[in-house]
């Protein structure tokens, strides 16, 4: 995997000259550089309490040709629920493959702790965050235990494939998202909404601090799309996940998240902050093209969007 | 059932299917069997004991010749080909996640038999050149597909596969149609893939190359199957998915150039063998140690059979793991309709 060249601004340094102390498996140091790669050094700095754990600097992301976003900067605070909305093809799911390094940005940059995503090894990358795809492919015949405990990966080793932390972390993952029941059964036999619930499973088995999502309410009935984000939350406050999860429903976004991200097409970020501040209807307006109300959500209180009624091309007669 | 084996308290752990473990120790159980049936069996039958004989040095006189020159060596690269075919094709299967995905259909046994072609036909080589020019033509034809493909996805690579094949077999006829009778029927021979004749000469490429490459495989196994489950997903667990993919697809592209460029392609093996594996041991992962024992066993016992069956033709085995391969094609293609996938 070729590495992009540190940035302007930015401090390689070499291996011996790490400024932190090695970090081990789980007891990582919040900010620390990974061992044994060349690093640049975040302008931020890494000591620098300002700078939030994941962010994204003047990104360029494009497919081919398709450029899908230019100069994109957005931070995902620390300890928040973000979620990012916008309209179809603005690129959403792409700045949170970015932000996951499973997409190369043309131009800018990443930064995982305070130094470039790219410069560290994949499997440390999947000790720090973890992601829910879109699309993930259940091999024919793989049990829901089987399934989750690949989520060990990133912490095993060639003699070390099942210790019993990788055991008792498994059975923990499952019992939190509530599969643990189906532990035996075959994930092809599960309905969507167990198997939304089996995958998250496996991302949470990486016992990673972060966790991305993407659109992890698709193909889900409104029933199922409730619990999946209640279940969210229930991570996100109990135990200290950073989330960040691409949704496609406002008021879903408005209802759950702590941050929200707006982007505009084209992959501006049109506003960026709690959603009661962010979601307001000259906001809709300009990024999803839609006249609307905005109402408080008769049950939480936070932003309702009510897009206006239909106006009919024959105008009503006067009486 | 799964077993987990820790040694010294927590610090090196090993997960232990107790199906697969019994899969394998009857798969090698029976084609060490099929060995020692092929080894005293045939024209001239000798005991197991005065086998062992000469494998040791002493054994009665000619024995030797027929032991050591004749059989070991045939049932050696009948194993070492049928393991690297079926490793091959479970890579390529897993990859491709499609069970057509395996060597025999994405291009590279007909690339092989076209580099074996322009040897026999145009160059009039000897056995060595030939088996040179078809490991040369299936890295190409490998070359090529990959080219065009690989980094499009699994799907892809199987469609363009099968384009670049018929492309090559219409070639391969061709060549034949333009070749003296002698070569024609010398290529023909070569075609169908055979362990007749198979010497020492033959063995050690085989086993060199397995040597090296099938723990490396073996050492990938745990990626392979997190590549299964997608490539964003693999990416998302640590595995480096583009770099991982090209050097396993090297892996097996290498091993099932080398192992035709032996024997001639052997029809159906790579199809067959990981598929078979995998239904003996019910494991979703991609056991190729499984496969590569079925590989062997696949190959060992057809040869004994079209030995045995057909004592006095000489008959190539491929004719035999052949109509095996497509039966079992047959059923996994209307298995995979009666549950209504592709």
């Amino acid at each position: 995997m070729t590495r992009h060249p540190p940035s302007p601004g930015t401090i390689p340094t070499t291996p011996g000259e790490a400024p932190m102390p090695t970090p081990v498996a789980d007891q990582l140091p919040r900010r620390s550089p990974p061992p044994g790669t060349a690093v640049a050094v975040d302008t931020a700095g890494p000591g620098d309490p300002r700078a939030d754990r994941l962010r994204a600097v003047d990104l360029t992301l494009a497919y081919d040709r398709r450029t899908v976003a230019t100069s994109l900067g957005v931070t995902i605070p620390d300890g928040s629920f973000t979620v990012i909305v916008g309209p179809n093809a603005c690129g959403k799911s792409t700045l949170l493959k970015a932000l996951a390094r499973i997409m190369r940005p043309t131009a800018g940059a990443v930064y995982l702790d305070g130094a470039l995503i790219s410069a560290y090894r994949s499997k440390e990358v999947a000790r720090r965050l973890g992601l829910l795809p879109q699309s993930s492919v259940a091999p024919g015949g793989i049990t829901v235990a089987d399934l989750v405990s690949r989520g060990r990966y990133p912490h095993q080793k060639l003699l070390r494939q099942w210790s019993r932390e990788d055991e008792a972390v498994t059975a923990e993952a499952m019992r939190l998202t509530g599969v643990d029941d189906l532990a035996d059964r075959l994930v092809d036999e599960l309905s969507g909404g167990q198997r939304q619930r089996v995958w998250l499973a496996m991302v949470l088995a990486q016992q990673t601090p972060i966790l991305l999502l993407d659109e992890p309410t698709t193909f889900l009935d409104i029933a199922h799309q409730v619990e999946m984000l209640d279940l969210c939350a229930d991570l996100h406050e109990r135990d200290g996940h950073t989330l960040v999860a691409v949704l496609h429903d406002l008021n879903q976004a408005c209802r759950y998240a702590t941050h929200l991200i707006a982007l505009a097409p084209g992959g501006q970020v049109a506003a960026a902050g709690p959603p009661a501040e962010v979601i307001t209807e000259p906001l809709v307006h300009d990024v999803f093209g839609l006249a609307c109300r905005i109402i408080p959500d008769p049950e939480t209180g936070t932003p309702l969007v009510i897009p206006a009624a239909r106006q009919s091309p024959v105008r009503p007669v006067a009486q | 059932m799964t077993r987990v084996l820790r040694v010294a308290g927590d610090r090196a752990s090993l997960r232990v299917d107790a199906r697969v473990l019994a899969v394998c120790a009857v798969l090698a159980a029976a084609t060490a069997v099929a060995s020692v049936v092929a080894m005293t069996t045939g024209d001239y039958p000798l005991p197991v004991r005065d086998v062992l004989a000469t494998l040791a040095g002493g054994g009665p006189p000619g024995a030797d010749y027929i032991v050591t020159t004749l059989r070991l060596p045939r049932v050696v690269t009948g194993m070492l080909v049928g393991a690297a075919l079926a490793v091959s094709g479970a890579i390529l299967q897993s990859i491709t996640r499609n069970p057509l995905g395996s060597p025999d259909f994405v291009g590279l046994t007909a690339g092989s038999a076209t580099g074996a072609l322009l040897v026999i036909i145009v160059l009039d080589g000897g056995l060595t050149t030939i088996s040179l020019g078809a490991l040369l033509g299936g890295l190409a034809s490998a070359a090529v597909i990959y080219g065009l493909a690989f980094r499009r996805g699994g799907f892809r690579l199987v469609l363009v596969g099968i384009g670049v094949s018929a492309m090559l077999l219409a070639l391969n006829q061709y060549l034949i149609s333009r070749a003296a009778l002698y070569s024609a029927l010398e290529a023909q021979t070569w075609l169908t893939g055979s362990l007749n004749l198979r010497l020492w000469q033959h063995v050690w490429p085989l086993a060199v190359t397995l040597a090296v490459l099938l723990p490396l495989a073996l050492l990938w196994q745990r990626r392979l199957a997190l590549l299964e489950l997608g490539d964003e997903t693999a990416a998302a667990l640590g595995i480096p998915v583009e770099s991982t993919r090209l050097a396993l697809v090297a892996i097996s592209v290498t091993l099932a150039a080398v192992a035709t460029a032996a024997t001639g392609p052997i029809a159906f093996v790579a199809l067959a063998a990981p598929q078979i594996s995998r239904r003996l041991t019910g494991s979703p992962a991609p056991g190729l140690t499984a496969a590569a024992l079925t590989g062997a066993l696949l190959l060992v016992g057809s040869d004994l059979l079209v030995q045995r069956i057909f004592p006095d033709r000489q008959l190539p085995v491929g004719i035999v793991t052949g109509a095996i391969g497509g039966l079992y094609l047959a059923y996994l293609l209307t298995s995979h309709w009666r549950r209504g996938r592709p």
